[in-house]
């Protein structure tokens, strides 16, 4: 019995005058296995937000069903085994972080010290204990974030769906947010998420989607579906005089550009970086910084396998 | 009954940390407040003044709260998008509405028991005493926001918080002028007009069945048999209403 299981899931809305007929979801067909990171991708208005709010029964399929833990969605209590976090969360902002998970403790039973003990337990989780009396309207983008994903765990979930959690979060805020969900996975839930963030997904996922115009292109592991080689392009910075150095950089099909004694060179792809960088030690440059910068993982995939293959 | 409750309860806490209720607050007390003054101004009519004008405010106040609070019940909540984590939850739609509304009529039981308060504080001061009819008179008024309530609950479900308020600001203006569209259908001769205005003389409300206000302030007694009656009406009007809300809000995609 999968975590979540979706069949033939479709979503038509129409638009305009006209009435067109526009298919925001194509009969998406998916599997999530037990203890499993499931990654989501795809562009903004791929479809992600509207498949998951189809899985919450948030918006109704126009065909297809979802279930959750070998029941169909639309029952009330498989909910009791759900935890979601929406993209770009809102909350009732003049509640404090307590009050607020309170709300929702509540809102499955709970009462007295078993929800004071998860309630500690959760604002500890996600780094907001000295905020606990805090309104949230006075909340940073990241905190909300975070009170976001306490609320989702609210009811100890068995699958966790988040939509989009690490979007809008500084460095330190979406390496925290990973952190909790390779937690959660420890802790043996399932976690289905939506990102378009390629890092974020390679770093802890075991299988993802890749969703394209509301249909469903592919599935797997992130090497089987674009390999190893995801680095797009290299920034190497490094401060030297050497003209040798700047002749090779060019060779190697590298932009550069200079300001002083720095020097910014653009490198096409991982092994050509390697090989610059080999070649400033052996010039005694001193390298400043070195930034792979990687594709969307969707684009990777569509210029690998083009646009027209199905999973 | 839980989910309802927890969600009533929110609703209540979200208004009383609004703006908009201290102020509406605010202006009804002095708006009864004022009564005392004007009823000096009239020779031997001050105790009808004071009476006139402190329920005519509790009138007033207690709808501009129903229209200008409730519109923005469920509408705002999509439009902040706080409604996707309640209904991820184990909550029926049903339950979310049927908590926003009792949420906020307890809310406005809460303002009319101040407004009332106040005015039984002015009465006092203007050597009168609150008497039964008063009582009646509030208790109808605090029945007429209960329809207009769940009618800016319904108009809320579906469309902006600014149609609403006018849709339910129409409704209120006509739901006083009810009778006279039977009176006018009467007139007509038979046929489509008559027909419509018949139709629309039952499925608007009748909000001037609880206006006593009149009956209260000259002392014209208001019968037992009569509250039932507009009390019994009252509430079967709402839950239609809010039967027919819930439909609404379980088609809607968010």
């Amino acid at each position: 019995m999968n975590p979540l299981q979706i069949n033939r899931l479709t979503k038509a809305y129409q638009r305009g005058w006209s009435r067109k007929r526009f298919l925001a979801v194509e009969s998406l067909s998916l599997e999530v296995c037990k203890g499993e990171i499931f990654g989501f991708l795809g562009h903004n208005g791929s479809g992600k937000t509207t498949t998951i709010k189809m899985i919450l029964g948030l918006v109704h399929p126009t065909e297809g069903t979802v279930s959750i833990l070998g029941r169909d969605s639309r029952e009330i209590a498989v909910k009791r085994s759900v935890g979601y976090l929406p993209e770009s969360p809102y909350f009732y902002d003049y509640l404090t972080a307590e009050e607020f998970l309170r709300f929702y403790g509540r809102l499955f039973n709970m009462q007295g010290s078993q929800l004071a003990c998860k309630i500690d337990s959760l604002l500890e989780l996600v780094g907001l204990k000295d905020a606990r009396q805090v309104p949230l309207r006075k909340f940073s983008k990241g905190m909300l974030q975070r009170a976001g994903i306490a609320q989702a765990l609210i009811n100890d979930p068995a699958l966790v769906i988040l939509d989009e959690p690490m979007s809008g979060l500084d460095p330190i805020g979406r390496r925290d947010v990973r952190d909790i969900i390779l937690q959660l996975k420890e802790q043996g839930k399932t976690v289905f998420f939506s990102s378009h963030i390629l890092p974020d997904v390679e770093m802890i996922c075991d299988r993802v989607s890749i969703l394209v115009k509301g249909q469903l292109k592919a599935v797997g592991a992130v090497s089987d579906l674009v390999g190893s080689e995801t680095v797009n392009e290299v920034e190497i910075q490094v401060v030297t005089t050497s003209q040798e150095l700047l002749r090779k950089a060019d060779e190697l099909g590298a932009t550069v550009s200079r300001r002083g004694g720095m020097v910014l060179m653009t490198v096409p792809s991982q092994p050509k970086a390697d090989q610059l960088l080999a070649y400033i030690r052996s010039q005694n440059g001193r390298l400043v910084s070195f930034v792979p910068h990687k594709r969307s993982l969707e684009d990777l995939f569509l210029k690998e396998t083009g646009v027209e293959i199905q999973s | 009954m839980n989910a309802i409750l927890t969600i009533a309860v929110n609703t209540f806490r979200e208004t009383l940390r609004d703006k908009v209720f201290y102020n509406l607050v605010i202006y009804a007390l002095l708006m009864i407040g004022s009564a005392l003054v004007l009823g000096t101004l009239s020779i031997g009519e001050q105790g009808k003044i004071i009476k006139d004008i402190g329920l005519a405010s509790i009138d007033l106040f207690g709808v501009l709260l129903a229209i200008f609070v409730g519109v923005g019940l469920i509408s705002r909540e999509i439009e902040r998008r706080t409604i996707y984590t309640v209904i991820a939850k184990p909550v029926h739609r049903y339950q979310f509405l049927l908590g926003r509304y009792a949420g906020l009529a307890f809310t406005m039981w809460v303002n009319t028991g101040i407004m009332l308060a106040a005015f039984c504080v002015i009465l006092i001061i203007g050597g009168m005493a609150p008497d039964r009819g008063i009582m009646k008179a509030v208790g109808l008024i605090t029945v007429a926001q209960l329809i207009v309530l769940s009618a800016a609950l319904l108009f809320s479900s579906f469309t902006t918080p600014t149609l609403g308020g006018i849709f339910t600001l129409a409704l209120y203006v006509i739901g006083e002028l009810t009778p006279d569209l039977k009176v006018m259908s009467d007139k007509l001769p038979v046929g489509l007009m008559r027909e419509l205005l018949t139709g629309l003389y039952y499925l608007l409300p009748n909000l001037a069945l609880f206006n006593v206000k009149g009956e209260a302030v000259h002392g014209v007694p208001i019968t037992g048999e009569y509250m039932m009656m507009a009390v019994a009406y009252g509430l079967t009007y709402t839950a239609l209403v809010l039967l027919a809300s819930c439909i609404v809000f379980q088609r809607r995609d968010f």
